[in-house]
This record gives structure tokens, C-alpha cells and sequence, in this order.
């Protein structure tokens, strides 16, 4: 049993760990966070900080919308290094056969609440005017958000920290048992543990069903205005659906530094962080044969970044049976960033036994024990 | 040849405009220093809008940023002055 | 997809940087026949040291060698900046990414020979972000350039034996140089001119230089606090650590030695070592088909980059290097680590700072913003220290001085590129090339 005034430890200081420990911070846990580097140093640190309500599924869909929702209201309390840029996103139809698929879509989205507006190929080209002419319309998501992943994760941990929680960095944790993680020769004890180690949470719960997948990244330099809204296109479900081929898809956003970032690529290989450079053009040419202007900025920097992904595209929440008092939050591919505060709340909700926003059983790391128990 | 030619020759100059202004300027320099030349002291701004201008002079600080021809961010100490050039610096009235 | 058309030169041999160093080994190389381009940002060769403008006599010391290069049928890619280098394994060639104006620029080499020379080491002070505050190598280069400096009131703060030469170009060329400041202590500076005694040559040049500035007082042990005016530098105040005075200046050339210039070398995947590409007796890298020669190996000076180039030059052709030429290295190589020894700079130069002292200068980062616990990774993300244009060159450099921070790794860009530069590929075709053996 569980509640106010027992001990957690969160082993990860990612986004999905500080927002994890923020809230049960929030909720009168003593709280350690621990990280083997430094914080937001993992898959956040290269991640885009898209806030988006997606549908891949119901679930996901439930669970960004809910996300989105509370990082609404957690804006007024967020600093300006947080960079919480309210632009909405825009899926951008490439062909007409897309714009069929988009009627279903927006009302999925109006069911949970969210604003959208179809677009016609003329309101597109007036909300982003370096599209090239001749796609087939689009979807805006007024309510989607952009923000810069490292300054929010520095802001939950703060928030964390005001309510009690202590944050060791270079603190690697070897092993996960009973309530109980050690690190090095030092083993500490909580009433919950949880792995929010991100791509790397495997290495702690064997069983796990979590994978890295690759993703490339460019940032140009200062072109304010270039482009105004998060854009992705329609087929970006369907790059993030391939599990084993190389995939990219176009996904451009605007940083408020007016730098814009270009994505984004998937494949499976490993840990391998060094630059596929194949792939990297790959990508930059999907999104120039959407922006064709983009082909004339100049690009600073490159990087890769491992997104932890599982088999359902679903993120793990919840309890893990096999060892006493460990729960997991990981496993949010490319959602991490919009997720953390939803997978935050029905975490607390969950290890204080209250009712969640939604049903939460298909997140349930159970789902995934008869092949772990098989693998093992 | 004329008869009345200097006998001293005037070193080459080009013309090149610079924030919407002509001015004439040696025709073998770069960009940087011909408008360190015309007195130009804000060739870039810094992100909270203080004056820049070259610094290390070979292309590596970035600091002399400039619009040439219509491209921006142009490093002005990597490029020559030909004539009719484009220039644009933070000192540009529009 | 739509773009500028693409150009691909196949040669044998790729030459990264057109200063001593990178032309002794092209000339050498190509007058045997062989295929040679030499890639370079600046729009002439030369380098730093040898920089002149076009149309303008090269330095005296130059011309034998500028002449070789040009009989030596290399050809010469100028303005063109290298983006990106991917060694292709299966066909052993190296594919090259560059830039030149806004066009892609593509070479593919058996073997590339990195001479990219060095930079200068910023220190950050405050003010020293003014209109009007330079380098050291900075005002020369800008003078060579072109630069009218006849009247400016000039003040040169610094270290290392760049400051006479920079000193003197700016008296000859009318400049009141008013104070040249060096901060390694006159009984180092004087222990390094003892040590020249075997090369007399040097001690006389450098005395050349001093005449070249004879009445300005070249003063050791002293260094920059502060610079300030309102929107160009007005005046500077030198410090020794005890006592401060105030100069009106219109010009302050203020950098700390050189570094080299190791971003592509690491790019390829070449070893480096304090700062420095490692190479072997024969100039090559820890990558096989990767040489490496001049300043980019550690700072030395034109003699030793020129023997550098030349011995890289004779190992890549197969001939065996002649003793003279080893021996000429060696002692020219040694004379370079006592330079690097005797100027090493003083630890009050970290001092200087202030909270509100800008760092990076892309991002208009301040010192008060970075946490010295931090690492380089954290700081760069945590303030975007770093991640700007100059990708770390200027600030990375400090920093790694101000807060013992070693480089980050390099990915592709190795300089910012247009994104249609980044989407040009260069094919590692090995068959016969479309080669012209032109200068540019």
C-alpha cells in the first residue's frame, strides 16, 4: 500500500521522470530522482519538444489529448526557458487521398475536446506560405504547442524539488530489486520505484519490450517566420508504424529562436549514434519536397537521438509485477515530451490507488509479461 | 593613350550599395573591409540587439554577417567586392 | 529535385587548406602527375600567413612555392568550404562535401590531406564584444585584406610571437600603435629568445619586427580587464595584476596564442591530442588514407608546416623522406613545443570575467548563465552555448580554457551549409574523372 508520506525513487531525470516526480512529489511522497548523467541528457535532449495530440489509436489519442490539456494549465507557471510556444500543429496532406482520411480525423479529435479546422489548399498556402503549391489541404491543431525539452524538464524538476524532492546527477543505477535500487556500492529503499529510463529502461527491467529507435535531426539557423505552425505530414503514421525498414517523414518546427528544425527519420540499428547519412538526406529532401525554400537555409547541426519504442506503439504505465514495488513509465517513442505530464498522472494516480482520467489498462506493463516471462 | 592621363594611377575602385546607398569602394577588398572602410560599426546584432562586427577577420567567428544579394548571413570577410554587390547590414534603414 | 547543378571532381589526392602546409604538399604531389585539388575557404591561397590579396605581389617568402603550386598542375577550388567529409570503405575513397558561395562542391580522393590551420584563441573580457575589438591574427588579416588602419589608435594584447610581426604591418601602415601588451612574463619571453640561438635567423627577424614598431612599449606580464565605448571601443584597460591603466583606443587587437584548427580532422575520425590531430613520423592520422600537416598538428609556424607538407607530400607519392627533411622537422618541431611551453598562458586571465561577460557570442550567452560543474553537453543544452554559426569555434575554445571543458564530438555540418549543399551527394565513382587542371 501506498500514499502520502511514503518514499519513491524515480530512476531517470528525463522529461517522463521529471514529470513523474514532480507529481508524486506533488501528491506528499518523498522523492529521489536519480540519473546517470545530468538532467533531460537522454532521448529529451534530442527531441523536437512537439506537444501534439495524436491518433494513432484511441489510446494514444487519449492519452495526448489529456497531455496537451495539462500542459495548458501548467503554462502560466512556466518560465520563459521553457520556450512554451502555443502554434499549433498543421498536417499537411500531400495528395487528396489524404484529405479523405482527414474528415475522420478531426472528428476523432473534436470527440476529446480538441479544436481543429480542415484546410483547404488556399488556407493552407495563407497559414504557411513557403508549402509548396499543389498539396491536396490539411488539419490545424490549434491547441497543439511547441516548447524546448530541456528547459521543461529543468522546470518539472524544480517544481519537483519545491515540493521536496532531492535530484542526484551522475548517479547511475546498476540494478533494480524489491524496493530497492543500488547504485554502485550505495543501495537505497523506497516504497515505489520507477524506471523512467527512457530507450535504456530494458537494461534495468529485463523484459522490457523496449527498443531504441533512431531518429535524425536538423536545426538551421535564424529565419523568423519561415515557418509558423508545428508541421507534419499525414503520412507521418505511417514512418512511425514501420517497425524494421528506414522511414522518414516530414515534420518541420519552429523554434522561438526563429531556428527551424527539420525531422524526422526512423530506423532500427542499435545504438549506433553516428550519422546515416544516406537516411539524413532522405529526410532533408521529403522536407524540402514540402518546403522548397528550406533547401536555401543554412543548417548549423545534425544529431541523432534513440526514441524507446515498443511493439504496440503504446507507452508502459503502470505496475511491474514481477519485482515488488517497481512501476514503469517508459517506452513513449516519439511522445515522450507531450506524454510525460499525462504518463505522470496516471502514474500518481495509479501508486495512489486513485480512479484515472481514463482507463489506463492498455498501458499496463502486464500486457507485454507473458513474452517477457517467455524471453527471460 | 590620353595625353592628360595622371601620372600617378588612381588605385580600382568599384561601386557597390550598401543599405540602399551607393558608395564607392577599393576594388580588390572584401566585403568586411570595405564596409569597415565606409565607417559601418553594426554589420550584425547580437540576439539581444547589441552592435557586432568582425572579430577574427578569416571567417570563423561569424560575427560579420551580412546580406549579399539577397542572401543572408553572408560571412562579408569571405567575399569580394565586385561591382553593382548588394549589401545589406544592421544598419539598414529598412 | 531542383537545386544548382552539381560538380564532382575524382582526384587522387584532396588538399583541405591552402596555406604553407597544404600548398608545399600539393605542389608536390601533383608535379608528379598526379591529381590534386586543393579546397580552401578564402578567395586566395596562402592561408593566414601568406595572405595577399589577387593581383598583389605574394610575401617574398611565398613565392617560390606559390609559383610551384601553380606549374604543378593542382587545382585550386577557392572560396569553397568543406561541409562534409564520409569515407565510402567499399570503394576507399573519401566522398567531399563543399560549399562554394551558395553552389555545392563535390571530390572524391583516395587520400586527403587535412592542413586547416589554426585559429586564434579568444578570451572573453568585458566589452571585448564591441565594433572595433579584433584578433591579433584578426587585424592582419583584415589589414591584408585591405583594411586603411593610416591614424587608428591601436592597442595589441595578446601572447605568443604573432604579436611583432601584427605589430609592425600596423606601423608600416600608418596605424599609432600605441601599447603591445604580452602576458607570459618577460623572464619566459626572454628564456624563448635565448633559445633561439641556433636559429639566428629568427632572433633577427624578430628584431625587424620590433624596429618595425620601435617606439611603442612592448610590455610582458600584462594582459586585458576591460574594453568599453559606446557602440565601438573607445578605450581599453590593461592590467599586470596589481596595477590597471586606461588607454584611449579606436582599434584593440586582443587574442591569446592559436589553436588548431582540428573540426574537420575530428569529422573524418582522426585521433587528436591536446588539441592537436596526432600524426605519425610520415604525417599521417590515425586513419590510414587521412594526413594531416601544418598548424592543424600543432602550432609551429611556416617553416615547420611547410617541411610538414612537403613530408606528407613525399610519403603519399611513395618516395622515401630525405634525412635533411626529417631532421629539418624535428629541430623546427622542438622550437615549436618551447614556443607553445614559454607562452603558455597565466591562470588570471580567467579572472577577467564577469557574470555579465558574454561567452558565446553567437547565442549571446553570459558567463553568469554557466555553471562550472557542468559539462560542455549541459551547458550546451541547457543555454545553447556553443550551438550557434560558429559551432563552438570561439566560445568552445574559451571555455575550454575559462572552464577546463575539452571539444564536444562533430557531426556533419562541419561548417554551416545550405541544406541544398547538405543534399548533394558525392558519388565515390573511382572511374576516370572529369578533371581539369586549372586554377581557379
Amino acid at each position: 500500500m501506498t500514499g502520502p508520506g511514503r518514499s519513491a525513487i524515480v530512476v531517470g531525470a528525463g522529461i517522463v521522470g521529471a514529470a513523474c516526480a514532480r507529481e508524486l512529489a506533488r501528491a506528499g511522497m518523498a522523492v529521489t530522482v536519480l540519473d546517470a548523467a545530468f538532467a533531460g541528457s537522454g532521448t529529451t535532449a534530442a527531441g523536437m519538444g512537439h506537444l501534439v495530440a495524436m491518433d494513432d489509436s484511441p489510446e494514444q489519442l487519449a492519452l495526448t489529448a489529456l497531455s496537451v490539456r495539462l500542459w495548458h494549465e501548467l503554462r502560466p507557471t512556466l518560465g520563459s526557458s521553457v520556450e512554451f510556444d502555443p502554434c499549433g500543429t498543421i498536417w499537411v496532406a500531400e495528395r487528396d487521398e489524404h484529405m479523405s482520411a482527414v474528415r475522420e480525423k478531426a472528428e476523432a479529435y473534436h470527440e476529446q475536446g480538441l479544436a481543429c479546422e480542415i484546410l483547404s489548399p488556399a488556407r493552407l498556402a495563407a497559414l504557411e506560405p513557403n508549402l509548396r503549391v499543389g498539396l491536396a489541404g490539411g488539419m490545424l491543431v490549434q491547441g497543439d504547442a511547441v516548447l524546448y525539452p530541456p528547459g521543461a524538464t529543468l522546470a518539472l524538476l524544480d517544481d519537483a524539488r519545491a515540493h521536496g524532492a532531492i535530484v542526484r546527477e551522475r548517479s547511475t543505477v546498476d540494478e533494480i530489486s524489491a524496493h530497492a535500487v543500488r547504485a554502485g556500492d550505495v543501495t537505497m529503499d523506497a516504497d515505489v520505484i520507477v524506471n523512467a529510463a527512457g530507450a535504456r529502461a530494458a537494461e534495468l527491467t529485463p523484459g522490457l519490450p523496449i527498443v531504441p529507435r533512431k531518429g535524425h535531426l536538423a536545426i538551421t539557423d535564424r529565419a523568423p517566420g519561415f515557418v509558423r505552425h508545428q508541421l507534419v505530414e499525414l503520412g507521418y503514421l505511417a514512418s512511425a508504424h514501420q517497425m524494421t525498414s528506414e522511414s522518414v517523414a516530414f515534420n518541420v518546427q519552429p523554434r522561438v529562436t526563429g531556428q527551424v528544425l527539420v525531422g524526422s527519420s526512423r530506423e532500427l540499428i542499435g545504438w549506433d549514434p553516428g550519422t546515416n547519412r544516406g537516411l539524413l538526406r532522405r529526410m532533408l529532401d521529403r522536407a524540402v519536397s514540402f518546403m522548397p525554400a528550406l533547401a536555401r537555409l543554412s543548417v548549423l547541426r545534425t544529431w541523432t537521438g534513440f526514441r524507446p519504442a515498443t511493439p504496440d506503439k503504446l507507452p508502459l504505465i503502470g505496475r511491474w509485477e514481477p519485482v515488488d514495488g517497481l512501476w514503469i513509465a517508459a517506452g513513449h517513442e516519439g511522445l515522450g515530451i507531450t506524454t510525460s505530464l499525462g504518463t505522470a498522472r496516471l502514474l500518481c494516480d495509479l501508486v495512489l490507488g486513485r480512479a484515472t482520467p481514463f482507463d489506463a489498462t492498455p498501458f499496463a506493463p502486464v500486457r507485454v509479461l507473458s513474452s517477457a516471462v517467455a524471453t527471460q | 593613350m590620353n595625353a592628360s592621363a595622371p601620372s600617378r594611377i588612381a588605385p580600382a575602385q568599384v561601386t557597390i550599395v550598401v543599405d540602399g546607398q551607393e558608395r564607392r569602394v577599393p576594388a580588390d577588398v572584401t566585403v568586411a573591409v570595405a564596409l569597415l572602410g565606409l565607417g559601418v560599426r553594426a554589420f550584425r546584432t547580437s540576439v539581444h540587439g547589441e552592435p557586432r562586427a568582425p572579430l577574427c577577420g578569416m571567417g570563423i567567428c561569424y560575427e560579420c554577417r551580412v546580406d549579399i544579394d539577397g542572401v543572408a548571413d553572408r560571412r562579408a570577410c569571405l567575399v569580394p567586392v565586385v561591382d553593382g554587390l548588394l549589401v545589406r547590414t544592421a544598419e539598414s534603414p529598412e | 529535385m531542383n537545386g544548382p547543378a552539381l560538380e564532382a571532381l575524382a582526384v587522387d589526392v584532396a588538399v583541405v587548406g591552402a596555406g604553407p602546409a597544404g600548398i608545399a604538399a600539393a605542389a608536390v604531389i601533383a608535379e608528379t602527375g598526379r591529381r590534386v585539388v586543393v579546397l580552401d575557404e578564402a578567395m586566395n591561397v596562402g592561408g593566414q600567413i601568406w595572405r595577399h590579396r589577387r593581383g598583389t605581389p605574394a610575401p617574398a617568402a611565398a613565392r617560390g612555392w606559390l609559383r610551384r603550386l601553380e606549374r604543378s598542375g593542382a587545382t585550386i577550388l577557392s572560396e569553397t568550404s568543406v561541409v562534409d567529409v564520409r569515407d565510402d570503405v567499399d570503394t576507399g575513397r573519401f566522398a567531399i562535401t563543399a560549399e562554394r558561395g551558395v553552389s555545392p562542391s563535390l571530390v572524391n580522393a583516395t587520400t586527403i590531406v587535412l592542413a586547416t590551420g589554426a585559429r586564434e584563441r579568444f578570451i572573453p573580457f568585458p566589452g571585448w564584444t564591441l565594433p572595433g575589438v579584433v584578433g591579433v591574427g584578426g587585424a592582419q588579416a583584415l589589414l591584408k585584406s585591405g583594411l586603411d588602419v593610416a591614424g587608428r589608435r591601436v592597442v595589441i594584447v595578446g601572447s605568443g610571437p604573432l604579436l611583432l610581426p601584427v605589430a609592425a604591418s600596423l606601423a608600416a601602415a600608418g596605424a599609432h600603435v600605441v601599447r603591445v601588451s604580452e602576458q607570459a612574463t618577460s623572464r619566459a619571453v626572454r628564456r624563448f629568445a635565448i633559445g633561439l640561438w641556433r636559429r639566428p635567423g629568427a632572433l633577427a627577424q624578430a628584431a625587424r619586427y620590433r624596429a618595425g614598431f620601435r617606439s611603442t612599449p612592448y610590455v610582458m606580464g600584462e594582459w586585458v580587464a576591460a574594453a568599453r565605448g559606446d557602440g565601438r571601443v573607445q578605450e581599453v584597460t590593461i592590467t599586470d595584476g596589481r596595477r590597471e591603466h586606461t588607454i584611449a583606443c579606436d582599434l584593440l587587437c586582443a587574442a591569446y596564442g592559436l589553436v588548431p584548427n582540428t573540426r574537420l580532422p575530428r569529422l573524418v575520425g582522426c585521433d587528436v591530442r591536446d588539441g592537436a590531430v596526432v600524426v605519425d613520423e610520415h604525417q599521417r592520422t590515425s586513419h590510414p588514407r587521412a594526413y594531416s600537416v601544418g598548424e592543424t598538428t600543432g602550432i609551429g609556424g611556416v617553416d615547420l608546416a611547410l617541411a610538414e607538407g612537403e613530408l606528407a607530400a613525399t610519403h603519399i607519392i611513395g618516395r622515401p623522406a630525405g634525412a635533411s627533411l626529417r631532421r629539418r622537422r624535428a629541430s623546427l618541431h622542438s622550437m615549436a613545443t618551447g614556443m607553445n611551453t614559454a607562452f603558455a598562458l597565466r591562470g588570471e586571465l580567467r579572472a577577467v570575467v564577469t557574470p555579465d561577460t558574454v561567452v558565446c557570442r553567437c547565442e549571446d550567452v553570459r558567463c553568469g548563465a554557466l555553471r562550472a560543474d557542468w559539462t560542455i553537453r549541459q551547458a550546451k543544452l541547457y543555454t545553447r552555448v556553443g550551438m550557434g554559426p560558429c559551432q563552438g569555434r570561439v566560445c568552445g575554445t574559451a571555455l575550454e580554457f575559462l572552464n577546463g571543458w575539452p571539444a564536444d564530438s562533430v557531426r556533419v555540418p562541419a561548417e554551416p551549409a545550405l541544406l541544398s549543399t547538405i543534399l548533394a551527394e558525392a558519388a565515390t565513382v573511382a572511374a576516370s574523372p572529369r578533371y581539369q587542371g586549372a586554377s581557379r
